[in-house]
């Protein structure tokens, strides 16, 4: 069973004026600003929150968390690495990109320190490790990663632990540096995580992006990639499995402004439950834009996403727009579909049990993602996080 | 030494309008050493005798027994049948992107050997296997069925039966779309399967050419979800010179008498 989605409603403005009233023309007009008070509360109607379950997003996006926990930020520091921790006045924040919804504009405002991670030549990798505030607080936080021009560098972000985190994450490419970034959310049960990505591709920049959605009971992050000049190219991966209960929300705007640069996106996402009141949801909004500037762009989206159970529910939306005829490629596309019931049965009559089946069907779906990550020790554990995901229904 | 016996199989596929009834009292015994050649023409079963012995979920089998050594392999589920011993070269064998042709051969023969075959032996009998059926190393590595050319899966299919061995194997019309020499090769492969003389084999095929290849014991005729007429190698000889008309024509006949029954 696959369905293919194409072309469905823009974003909607963020500002007062005529949220959720009026529909704006396009991704790229969306409303930004660092002011918390500069948005409206969002009521769930509104098109970039009309899939997230408002009343479990413990009051970041309505002014009622009090923002008062803190969310420690610790670095591996190796040479070539330099960590700071600065005061909200130093000029390099926001240098990737301003806040385009009330909780990463909260977050923003609230923060009262951030982390700068610098990367500098070739690092060995770097992990930065996020951890929650605790059960039932909240925190605001604020981590930048920047490059010198020229740098090659890993970094690994786990976000993990308990309690409730609004965040902007801004990452500033150089010309010619290379960054290979994966993000893993790795939360406790009771955990909800709303992340704003900032990523600023520089001068013939490369980003290779691995975002993962493991843990947590909602979260929801929003990421913007823009191109500071011709020539950068982005790789966005992504990987989540929703278990029962669980709220895992992706969305993303690719926004093509400078020309010859490339852009691939590609998704996937398994969903299972075994409880009808406890369903599973995962969202992916996948937007790319290209502008009238931007031309010789080269870009695809794709999002895959694999239904296991009853009581799940895959919410996915891509959406192209493209101002210019002289783009080298753009596509997009979307599937959500059950196990097929030809391949299980074609493994199961060589003798493979139903539920080792169904686990070497679940396993080559992540594959395509994992066997990209080149840590052997980070894939390993992934790679058994998704079987300790499928131990939990036991398909 | 093994005996699959088929007794008055009846079956139904499953259809956007209700069930339909296509297997109508197959009887058959197949024992070790024995191969028997299924022909009949398009749309008369032979297919949906295949699926339902190997418990394809499309097909139900509404009433009669498939036993394989006494055991009633109808009450089990598809794997525990192939762990049993049986096993279905398929027609159309299934694409299964991410699994690595590797790594199911493994879990296959784990599967049914009972345990995980000692990986040095293993890869040395792949690799002989694989060269006996003239395939390319570079398989091992490749997605199961993905991109395979009609020829390289059925290819594959005699692979998965060279290794895994089965007590019976029914192999559903493994000799489409190969050109000669392919042929040659996966005839070649069922011979050294049947060689041990241990195995039963049950052959359906639409043409009379791979019975030039593998020489049958029996040859049944196959016609409105039956078997209307069986007999030796000679019977094959029979339908290559006048073709099913005589058995079409007999169904055709039968219906008529059955409703003028009814009336």
């Amino acid at each position: 069973m696959t369905t293919e989605v194409s072309g469905l409603a823009p974003e909607l403005k963020g500002a007062k004026e005529g949220q959720g009233e009026v529909p704006i023309a396009s991704a790229g007009e969306r409303f930004q600003s660092f002011d918390v008070n500069a948005f409206e509360v969002p009521g769930g109607r509104e098109e970039n929150w009309r899939f997230t379950p408002m009343r479990r997003l413990r009051g970041l996006h309505d002014g009622t968390a009090a923002f008062d926990g803190t969310a420690a930020i610790s670095v591996t520091e190796t040479g070539g690495v330099t960590v700071e921790t600065v005061g909200r006045d130093d000029s390099r924040l926001g240098e990737a990109g301003v806040p385009a919804d009330r909780v990463a504009a909260a977050a923003w405002s609230s923060f009262r320190e951030a982390t700068v991670v610098s990367l500098d030549g070739t690092p060995d990798p770097v992990t930065v490790t996020v951890e929650g505030p605790g059960v039932g607080a909240t925190a605001a936080s604020h981590l930048q990663i920047r490059t010198t021009p020229n740098t090659e560098a890993t970094v690994v972000v786990v976000r993990q632990g308990s309690g409730a985190l609004a965040d902007n994450l801004e990452v500033v490419l150089a010309e010619a540096s290379r960054l290979t970034l994966v993000v893993t959310e790795e939360w406790a049960d009771d955990a909800v995580h709303v992340g704003a990505e900032h990523l600023s591709i520089g001068k013939d920049a490369t980003l290779r992006g691995t975002a993962v959605q493991l843990g947590g009971d909602l979260v929801r992050v929003s990421s913007t990639i823009r191109y500071a000049a011709p020539g950068g190219d982005a790789e966005l991966l992504g990987l989540g499995f929703a278990d029962g209960g669980q709220h895992l929300e992706q969305r993303l705007l690719v926004d093509h402004a400078q020309p010859n640069c490339t852009s691939n996106v590609f998704y996937k996402n398994a969903l299972q439950t075994n409880d009808a009141n406890d369903p599973a949801h995962t969202v992916w909004i996948g937007d790319v834009l290209i502008r009238a500037a931007a031309e010789n762009t080269r870009t695809f989206e794709f999002n895959r996403n694999l239904v296991l159970t009853e009581h799940a529910r895959a919410d996915s939306v891509p959406n192209l727009e493209i101002e210019t005829g002289e783009i080298a490629g753009a596509g997009h596309a979307s599937t959500t579909g059950r196990f097929d019931d030809e391949q299980l049965f074609y493994l199961q009559s060589r003798g493979i049990p139903e539920r080792d089946a169904r686990r070497l069907v679940v396993r080559a779906f992540f594959h395509e993602i994992l066997h990209k990550i080149k840590l052997p020790e980070l894939r390993e554990r992934l790679e058994e996080a998704v079987e300790a995901e499928l131990a939990v229904t036991g398909v | 030494m093994s005996t699959l016996e088929i007794k008055d199989l009846h079956a139904s596929v499953t259809t956007e309008d209700g069930p339909k009834e296509i297997l109508r009292g197959v009887n058959l015994t197949i024992r070790a050493g024995e191969t028997h050649a299924i022909m009949g023409p398009n749309g008369s079963g032979k297919s949906t005798l295949a699926y339902a012995i190997a418990g394809h979920p499309k097909y139900e089998t509404t009433s009669g027994e498939v036993l394989l050594d006494g055991e009633n392999v109808l009450e089990m589920t598809v794997d525990e049948r192939a762990r049993a011993g049986l096993f279905l070269a398929m027609q159309y064998p299934v694409e299964v992107p991410g699994v690595s042709m590797a790594n199911f051969l493994r879990s296959a023969a784990t599967a049914t050997r009972g345990e995980a075959p000692k990986l040095r032996t293993w890869v040395k009998e792949v690799k002989s296997a694989m060269s006996d059926l003239d395939i390319d190393a570079e398989f091992a590595d490749r997605s199961v069925n993905e991109g395979f050319s009609g020829g390289e899966k059925k290819r594959h299919e005699v692979l998965q039966l060279a290794l895994l061995n089965p007590k019976i194997a029914v192999l559903d019309e493994t000799d489409s779309g190969l050109d000669v020499d392919a042929l040659r090769v996966v005839s070649e492969g069922i011979n050294r399967y049947r060689a041990s003389g241990e195995n039963g084999v049950l052959l359906i095929t639409h043409y009379t050419r791979i019975l030039n290849h593998i020489k049958p014991d029996k040859v049944h005729v196959f016609a409105g979800g039956k078997i209307v007429e069986s007999g030796g190698p000679e019977l094959a000889d029979e339908l290559e010179a006048n073709g099913y008309v005589r058995f079409t024509g007999a169904e055709a006949a039968s219906v008529e008498s059955g409703l003028a029954n009814a009336r």
